[in-house]
């Protein structure tokens, strides 16, 4: 659905964009991560028909966003960073008058629907501009949805809206991401690893990493990490621990409970709970502590020697 | 074809709640009906007393020519420049519309609402014809509006065409005023100093050459209609252009 091929973009002489590779395909929810100035808009903007690359080559929908770049927009559905709404219009127009753009036919009937799958249908014949942040986002939503695109390119889609808010943005782009391809940038770094298939992360124009959320963390880390935690007396625990085949950097994390790692693949969980057992403690939790999205994105942004990067 | 209609048509409602459009519908109405009072009463005792001369609208098509060579900056600055300003150019430029079709119906949703404008001031010249003796020469009448048609159709493609180019309004403004004046009276200057064909140029190039001694005396000349519609042209193709490289930047 999206193929992205060597793409750059240069704003005079600085380079916004340098060889971008990437591809989504249908059904696939894939977000894209990384810092301001990252060159996510960039990005977006290019494979929405909004300008076009300096150099390499992006197929959206089957279509080359350059030569064809018309036949994009039609199957490109795009909430940019700064929703583009009229004010002084309502949501019911606006969408009107989008979907007569998009030449949909009962376009009155389309925006209703529209409005319903947003949850706006109470307010559309208020104007735009009374509207909260969280609603003109979700009219800048219905309005990426209106055509029922193929592909959808939202930038930011849960920027500034309150925690009850991006629950129900979030939901609407799981259940539209089901049967289409859903690009989406963001900087909370929780959101990505709820509900993307996939992630990518973009810094300084190069993906330096691009993997699903879990395997990203296993990557960074090179090994998975444990917590195990016993009831009582845990004095003795890390010796228990250490003896067992395979487990690696051993301490005591609280009172309670230890952590541990194992190289990835070569999962020892099964002997440390049975020889955990066998000395007699009682075990209560045993789980992955792994890496948060936040500490992976920021050892692959930080401006460190390579050493440790995917 | 759709598109430019789809555009138009949005534009157009915007202007009737937009109080700019408002003030200037009332300004130009006002100042054409002071105008017109003076000169229909003396036309009324004149016609009474038997020797007044056959009523003539072209004062009111004249002094309408020149309000709106002042007023249009004002209608036009904003129609691409706010969109750039708030970002709902990105939404235009990323929907399937082409350059020219989101210029064109700019420029159309502007001009209709100049007409409904002129539509109006038609009062002036229905009134001269039936209250004035022995009426009006509505051929030439007709001809002296489809010369304010034209013009208000050159003034709105050059306003959208200047529009495009900034994404401040009133930068728009002042340059689009700023064409207006030199094609009002600069570019005639060197056509009172300079004799023979070059002053002859600078003669066609005088924008009010073509209406005050063209359209406005009742004759529709082609050399007329041409540079009219060149002069569209010329504007819709610089807003185009000017989106497009918006996109190349």
């Amino acid at each position: 659905m999206i193929q992205v091929n060597g793409l750059i973009k240069d704003y005079g002489i600085r380079r916004a964009l340098d060889n971008i590779t990437f591809d989504a395909n249908q059904g696939e929810i894939v977000g894209f991560l990384g810092p301001n100035g990252a060159g996510k808009t960039t990005t977006m903007r290019i494979l929405t028909g909004y300008m076009p690359p300096s150099g390499g080559e992006a197929i959206v929908a089957g279509y080359d966003v350059v030569e064809e770049s018309l036949e994009v927009r039609k199957r490109v559905g795009y909430l940019p960073e700064t929703v583009p709404l009229y004010n002084d219009m309502t949501a019911l127009d606006y969408l009107k008058f989008m979907a007569s753009l998009r030449q949909i036919p009962n376009a009155e009937d389309r925006a209703w629907e529209t409005l319903e799958l947003v949850n706006l249908d109470d307010r559309a014949t208020n104007y735009i501009g009374n509207f909260s942040k969280g609603m003109r986002q979700r009219v800048g939503l219905a309005q990426a949805l209106l055509h029922r695109p193929e592909v959808i390119i939202l930038d930011e889609p849960t920027i500034g809206l309150d925690p009850a808010q991006v629950v129900e943005v979030r939901n609407v782009i799981r259940e539209i991401g089901k049967d289409r391809t859903v690009l989406f940038s963001t900087h909370i770094l929780s959101e990505a690893q709820q509900i993307c298939d996939r992630v990518l992360i973009i810094n300084k124009g190069k993906i330096v990493a691009e993997d699903t959320p879990e395997n990203l963390q296993s990557r960074v880390l090179g090994a998975e990490r444990v917590l195990l935690r016993v009831r009582g007396d845990a004095d003795g625990l890390d010796v228990i621990v250490k003896k067992v085949k395979g487990t690696s950097k051993v301490e005591f994390k609280q009172a309670d409970a230890v952590e541990f790692e194992f190289a990835a693949g070569q999962d020892v969980r099964p002997q440390v709970a049975k020889a955990v057992v066998q000395a007699g403690y009682e075990l209560v939790e045993m789980r992955p502590v792994g890496m948060s999205l936040e500490e992976i994105f920021l050892e692959l942004t930080d401006d460190k020697p390579a050493g440790k990067r995917a | 074809m759709r598109n430019i209609w789809t555009i138009a048509k949005r534009e157009y409602d915007q202007y009737f709640i937009s109080p700019i459009a408002y003030v200037i519908a009332f300004a130009i109405l006002l100042i054409l009906g002071i105008d017109f009072a003076g000169y229909f009463g003396d036309a009324m005792r004149n016609s009474f007393q038997n020797f007044g001369s056959a009523p003539d609208a072209s004062r009111t098509t004249s002094l309408l020519a020149f309000l709106l060579m002042l007023t249009t900056p004002a209608i036009t600055m904003r129609l691409i420049s706010e969109e750039a300003r708030t970002g709902t150019l990105e939404l235009l430029l990323t929907a399937p519309v082409r350059d020219f079709e989101l210029v064109a119906g700019k420029w159309l949703g502007a001009l209709l609402y100049i007409l409904s404008l002129v539509f109006v001031t038609l009062i002036y010249p229905i009134l001269l014809n039936n209250f004035i003796e022995p009426g009006l020469d509505i051929p030439a009448t007709l001809t002296a509006y489809l010369g304010v048609v034209l013009l208000s159709g050159v003034f709105i493609a050059i306003g959208t065409g200047i529009s495009a180019l900034f994404k401040n309004q009133i930068a728009s403004f002042f340059i689009t005023f700023l064409v207006f004046l030199a094609l009002w009276w600069l570019v005639g200057f060197p056509a009172y100093f300079i004799t023979g064909s070059a002053g002859e140029v600078f003669n066609y190039l005088n924008i009010t050459e073509h209406f005050y001694n063209g359209f406005n005396t009742g004759v529709i000349e082609l050399k007329n209609l041409v540079y009219y519609i060149s002069l569209i042209a010329l504007g819709l193709f610089t807003g185009t252009i000017a989106i497009e490289t918006r996109r190349w930047r």
